[in-house]
Formats: C-alpha cells, sequence, structure tokens
C-alpha cells in the first residue's frame, strides 16, 4: 500500500454514497471488491458513470483502466441511465423458439429503439437477457422487474402503450 | 448446534407439522410468482384464517413443484392443482379432504410426476426454502454433522467416490476424484470451495430451482465438501440474474450462521467453514471455472490456460474445489444414507438422477428429475407429454456446448457416455424441444449469434472466427450462400474449436448430429 494513500471523497454529497462505502468496508476495501462494489452502485444510482468509476477505482486501489474494463466487459454494468421503464426481453433459446426476436423486432418497429437504447422522451428502455431461467413460461418478459410469462407481440406493445402515453 | 440439538430440532418441529390436519403448498419460485402465486397464497391463508382453521390447515409457500407451463401450481395433502387463481380459495378450502375441481386437478399418477425419481429436489415443493427448521424436519444437516463426528474426512472421501457421482455442470468428472485431488494439495493451509451457480446455458433453469426451492442442501454440500478437502472458506458464485435465489441464499446463510452450522467450531468441532454469496454480471464465460475465479477475484472473466488446474492452484492461487449447484445437491444425501443406496440408481457409468429442465416445443415444460439411462423418447414423449403442435424434430441438450439430437436417436438413453457419442452432451441439463417448424440453420445461426457476443475476446481464432461463421450462416438464411460457403463454415468451425482456449461455447455447431440437420436444411435453402 502506498504511505500516501488518501481516501477519496466521494463525487456529491448523495447518501446514497455511504451504501457504496458500506459494501466496500464490508469487503475489505480489497481489489476484489470491484464487481460487488459496482453492483452497489447500479442498484443504487441505476448507472454507472465516469464519475462512479473513477471514485470505486481509486477508493479501492485499482487502476481505472481495470475498473472500465470490468464495467464495460459485463453485460449486467450499464453505462448510461436507464428510462422511466424498462422492458427485458429474454433471448434465452427457449424464449427464442418461442417468438421473443419477433417481440424484439415488433417493438424496433414502433418505438425505434433497439436492444440497449432508451426512447428519445426517456421512457422506455429496451433490454435483453441471456436467460431469466423463466424457460417454462417462455417467452419471458420483465416490464420494470416484474417478470411476465408466455408474451407475445400483441401483448408487450400493449404494455409499453400504457408506459409510454403516461 | 451438537448433533443432540439437531436431531431435538427436527424431532419438535416433524411433530409440530404433524399437527396439521392437511397441508396445502403453494409454489413460490420465481416462475410459479411471475404468474401470481404470491396471491394465491395470501387469498389461501386469508380463507383459512376466516374459517378458523389456522390450526389444522397450513399453507405454506415452498419451491418448485416442477410443471411450470400450468402455474401457479399448488398440492392440497397429496393433490396437485394448476393454474389456480386466488378466487378458487374458497373452493379449495371447501373440498379439503376430498379431490380437488377437475378444472384444477392434476392426478399424482400422471408420467410427468409418477416417472420421476427426486434425490436433488426431494425436498422442493415441500418444504419453505427460508426456514431452517423445515429443512432440519427432512433430515437437513445430519450429513454434515454425521460427517463431522463420525468420519474421517478420508472417509468422507472414500463413500463421495465409492458412490460414482459425477460432475453435474456439463462434463461428467468424477466427484470423488476431484475433491481427492484437492485434498492432497498442499494450499500453505488455505485451500477454498466453490459452487458454480453461474447457469449461463440458455434454456436452463435447474440451478436456479434448486436454490430457490431448497438452498440450505447446497450450502450443506459445500460445507462437507470442505471438511473433506480441508477448506475453510467457501463462495457462491449466482448470476445476477437470479434475484430471487439471491435472496434465498442469502437467508439461508444467515441462519445456517445463527444455529451454528455455518461458520467456526461447527458442531463443537474444530472444523470452520464459512461461505460468500459472489455476483455475476452476466457473462456466459464466467461458467468456465478459470473465468469464474477471475471473476470473484473482482477481475474480467477471462479464461486461463490449465494446467494448472484449479484444485493445485485456482482462487487466489490457492488450491480450489470448484462444483455445480446440483453436484453439491447430491452430497448431503450420500452421506446420510450411504454411497451404496446412491450407485443402486442410474447406469454403470452415470449414478444416481439427473435434473432436466424441458422448455420450447412441448406440452409439459418445467423441471424434472429422473434416473440416468432413461431414454430420450420416455424424458421427451412421456414425462414432457410431447409436441404440442407438430411433430418432433430435435432436442437440443447442453447448451451452446451441446448439440441437438434428431428423432432417429430417441431412444438413446441418457446418461453421460450415450450423449457424448451422439456428439451431444449431458451438459447442466437444459433440454430444448423443437418442432419440425424449426429451421436448424436458424437455430445455429442463434448459437452462433450467442457465441459471438459472449466471447470473451481473448482468444483470436474465437472473436473473430465466430463472427465470421455468423456473417456466413446470416447469408444461408437469406439463400445468398454458395456451396463454396458450406465448406468454409466447416473449416472456420474445425480451426475456432481447435484453437480457442476454453471448451465452453465454442463447439454447438461442430457437433455430428447437430450439424447432419443441418446440412439437409442447408441444402434446401441453398437450393
Amino acid at each position: 500500500m502506498p504511505l500516501d494513500f488518501v481516501k477519496p471523497t466521494p463525487p456529491t454529497d448523495d447518501k446514497r454514497w455511504k451504501v457504496v462505502q458500506a459494501t466496500m468496508r464490508r469487503n475489505g476495501n480489497r481489489h476484489d471488491a470491484l464487481i460487488e462494489t459496482l453492483h452497489t452502485v447500479q442498484e443504487s444510482f441505476g448507472f454507472l458513470d465516469d464519475d462512479s468509476l473513477r471514485y470505486v477505482a481509486a477508493a479501492l486501489r485499482v487502476p481505472l483502466s481495470r475498473a472500465y474494463g470490468v464495467a464495460t466487459f459485463y453485460h449486467f454494468f450499464r453505462m448510461k441511465p436507464a428510462g422511466k421503464h424498462t422492458c427485458v426481453v429474454c433471448t434465452g433459446t427457449a424464449c427464442y423458439i418461442k417468438g421473443a426476436n419477433q417481440i424484439l423486432d415488433s417493438i424496433k418497429q414502433a418505438y425505434g429503439v433497439k436492444p440497449g437504447e432508451t426512447t428519445p422522451d426517456g421512457q422506455i428502455s429496451v433490454l435483453t437477457a441471456r436467460c431469466l431461467g423463466a424457460c417454462g413460461l417462455a417467452a419471458a418478459v420483465v416490464y420494470d422487474g416484474d417478470v411476465a410469462g408466455k408474451q407475445d407481440t400483441g401483448g408487450t406493445l400493449e404494455r409499453l402503450q400504457k408506459w409510454a402515453e403516461q | 448446534m451438537t448433533p443432540e440439538e439437531l436431531l431435538q430440532l427436527a424431532t419438535e418441529e416433524r411433530e409440530k407439522q404433524a399437527a396439521f390436519k392437511h397441508n396445502i403448498r403453494v409454489c413460490v419460485a420465481a416462475g410459479c410468482l411471475s404468474t401470481g402465486s404470491d396471491k394465491v397464497k395470501i387469498a389461501l391463508q386469508k380463507e383459512v384464517e376466516a374459517r378458523g382453521m389456522k390450526g389444522v390447515c397450513q399453507v405454506k409457500g415452498v419451491g418448485c413443484l416442477g410443471l411450470c407451463s400450468v402455474g401457479p401450481l399448488i398440492t392440497v395433502d397429496d393433490n396437485y392443482c394448476r393454474n389456480v387463481a386466488p378466487e378458487d380459495a374458497a373452493d379449495i378450502l371447501d373440498r379439503l379432504g376430498d379431490a380437488p375441481a377437475d378444472r384444477l386437478h392434476i392426478p399424482s399418477s400422471t408420467p410427468f410426476f409418477a416417472r420421476q425419481q427426486k434425490i436433488v429436489l426431494e425436498n422442493s415443493g415441500v418444504i419453505d426454502p427460508e426456514k431452517l427448521e423445515d429443512y432440519v424436519a427432512v433430515d437437513g444437516y445430519q450429513g454434515l454433522l454425521n460427517a463431522l463426528t463420525e468420519m474421517t474426512p478420508n472417509e468422507v472421501l472414500t463413500e463421495v467416490t465409492k458412490s460414482g457421482l459425477r460432475g453435474r455442470g456439463g462434463g461428467g468428472y468424477p466427484t470423488g476424484l476431484k475433491w481427492s485431488t484437492v485434498a492432497k494439495a498442499d494450499g500453505g493451509g488455505q485451500k477454498y470451495v466453490i459452487c458454480n451457480a453461474d447457469e449461463g446455458d440458455p434454456g436452463a433453469f435447474m440451478d436456479r430451482s434448486v436454490l430457490e426451492s431448497d438452498p440450505h442442501r447446497v450450502l450443506e454440500g459445500m460445507a462437507i465438501a470442505g471438511y473433506a478437502v480441508g477448506a475453510d472458506r467457501g463462495f457462491i458464485y449466482v448470476r445476477a440474474e437470479y434475484p430471487l435465489a439471491i435472496q434465498r441464499l442469502r437467508v439461508a446463510i444467515r441462519q445456517a450462521e445463527r444455529a451454528g452450522l455455518l461458520g467456526n467450531e461447527i458442531a463443537g468441532t474444530t472444523f470452520n467453514f464459512s461461505v460468500a454469496v459472489r455476483l455475476g454480471a452476466g457473462a456466459f464465460v464466467c461458467g468456465e471455472e478459470t473465468a469464474l475465479m477471475a471473476s470473484i477475484e473482482g477481475k474480467r472473466g477471462q479464461p486461463r490456460p490449465r494446467p494448472p488446474y484449479p484444485a493445485e492452484s485456482g482462487l487466489y492461487g490457492k488450491p480450489t474445489l470448484i462444483n455445480n449447484v446440483e453436484t453439491f445437491a447430491n452430497v448431503a444425501p450420500i452421506i446420510r444414507k450411504g454411497s451404496t443406496w446412491f450407485s443402486a440408481i442410474g447406469t454403470e457409468k452415470s449414478k444416481g438422477t439427473k435434473v432436466f429442465a424441458l422448455a420450447g416445443d412441448i406440452q409439459n415444460t418445467g423441471l424434472v428429475e429422473v434416473p440416468m439411462g432413461l431414454t430420450l423418447r420416455d424424458v421427451v414423449f412421456d414425462i414432457g407429454g410431447g409436441v404440442p403442435n407438430g411433430s418432433f424434430k430435435a432436442v437440443q441438450t447442453g447448451g451452446p456446448s451441446g448439440g441437438c439430437i434428431p428423432a432417429a436417436h430417441l431412444d438413446m438413453p441418457v446418461d453421460y457416455e450415450s450423449l457424448g457419442k451422439l456428439g451431444s452432451i449431458m451438459g447442466s441439463g437444459g433440454m430444448i424441444v423443437m418442432a419440425d417448424t424449426a429451421c436448424m440453420v436458424d437455430v445455429a445461426k442463434y448459437f452462433m449469434e450467442f457465441c459471438m457476443t459472449e466471447s470473451c475476446g481473448k482468444c483470436i481464432p474465437c472473436r473473430v472466427g465466430t463472427a465470421q461463421m455468423y456473417g456466413l450462416l446470416t447469408r444461408i438464411t437469406q439463400g445468398l450462400a454458395t456451396p463454396s460457403d458450406l465448406q468454409l463454415l466447416e473449416e472456420l468451425s474445425d480451426m475456432v474449436r481447435n484453437t480457442s482456449l476454453c471448451g465452453l461455447g465454442l463447439e454447438g455447431h461442430t457437433c455430428p448430429a447437430h450439424k447432419c440437420e443441418m446440412v439437409v436444411d442447408t441444402e434446401k435453402e441453398v437450393a
């Protein structure tokens, strides 16, 4: 440990940083707490940005390049804020067989957004998941955290329409 | 907690449970929850209370009951009920002690239930996954305490070896042999046990169900492993996509720690074992053991060459035992009931049972556990109920590293050797059935897209090769391909397969059985 290590201060005085600090402390502020800490940042703030990456890297004493590398390597981490609502379409094999791609195509046609994008009004983010493990209920779509099974294009567009009209 | 205290707790809890004349169990695993089973549970509880039957009829949330396609599922005493809505509560209680209404009832003689044999899932759908007492009442933690107080680590190793248990994550490596290697390794005092719960194969949800339905069983298996190999720390690496499994695991760990079944000086012995949960972050390659360990260390999940194997130099460079969820779930019953009991189940080389996740174009989607050696036909048609619309074309096993097995091989027994001979693998246990409407080139393209996106980028053949192959497959599906494209595809897939570092994920397209089917389809499209 370099002798002149000064504990960095969080980017803002937002209280949510306390939660992040607690995660790092629980893991002994060690390098290997990086992924756990990034999970907490994303849970608290919804996404990871430059400031948060800089802060976490400094606090855990890992090179910024490694923090950025980890954040962009794993699909679960988002580098952009999500929309007000999120719609995660499962693209696992069972859901694929049951038409997940058609659902994604129809969303793209109706709202012009591809997986990973958010509508310009910031209402709806569309994401995909590799497999939610809800294969018995294929095709599965998660609307704001609620898993819905046996979805089709009609049902999905109806749900999204409600969000869009809000 | 000493063995005597454990027995006493088990007896007390059993007496408490026996006091109820009726038991209603509501599945609260992820599948049924998404169809509203929590509301069904509340409605039933309210109805029981309103009728003043609280001391007579117990309503409890349990793990996966298996038949996910007709959820919410509940059991009323010994009867299964499907598609239960909150409004059905009164009707169900009216008929208590009698057969449920026909529209809800699924007879337990249905092949889906009758032909299963449960070891790993024996408590799924029976116990409340968030109650330690419930697990203890069904002999939970007895295997661990038996091992700690009556067996030496060597005896545990012998028992596991003799049982013939093999890794359930896909490879089928003999578990006893793996444990013995770690036990022999000199870690300078530190060794680790890792449970691989990064169930990345799309179409597989066995591990999720086990963790959601019976988390203590996995912890017990890990602790027994820790005792046998001389490790005092365990990690469970779970996908972040499984929030419910993570939550229940954390609850279970806290409960076990409080009861002194994990932590320091377990059961008054000198054995210490702690377990921590580590979250994955959505990278398929982290199911590969060296990538998984890199991820636990907080790095990018990229595999490294083996040897050295994790058994010699694993997590933080220390000897590490790494097994899959289902493997650990088999351990406690083996110690409790003995290796002879276990090795009597299954085939000569594949012992015990296997849990499969049935999905795709199949009548009964859900989770089943069958003895090894049952034929694919039995699993797909008898238990699974066959293909609802259209006829059977192929079943995909083993995730992206596996293959598609066409109808001609339906009478193959399901065990490690037979599936290997067909060019597929047992894999972790996902079975995706495809009807004749499915185009195999499309399926190959789907898996290639999967491999392309999930490639970690370390080896060039995989990173670049999969992208090229995806391009070729796309041309085929668009009808633009020429016969030379097919040859190029074959050459590329051979090259990628033989020059990539990790075996995980990048071979699906090269499997003979898969390819035969594919070539037929391809020729149709090229012509």
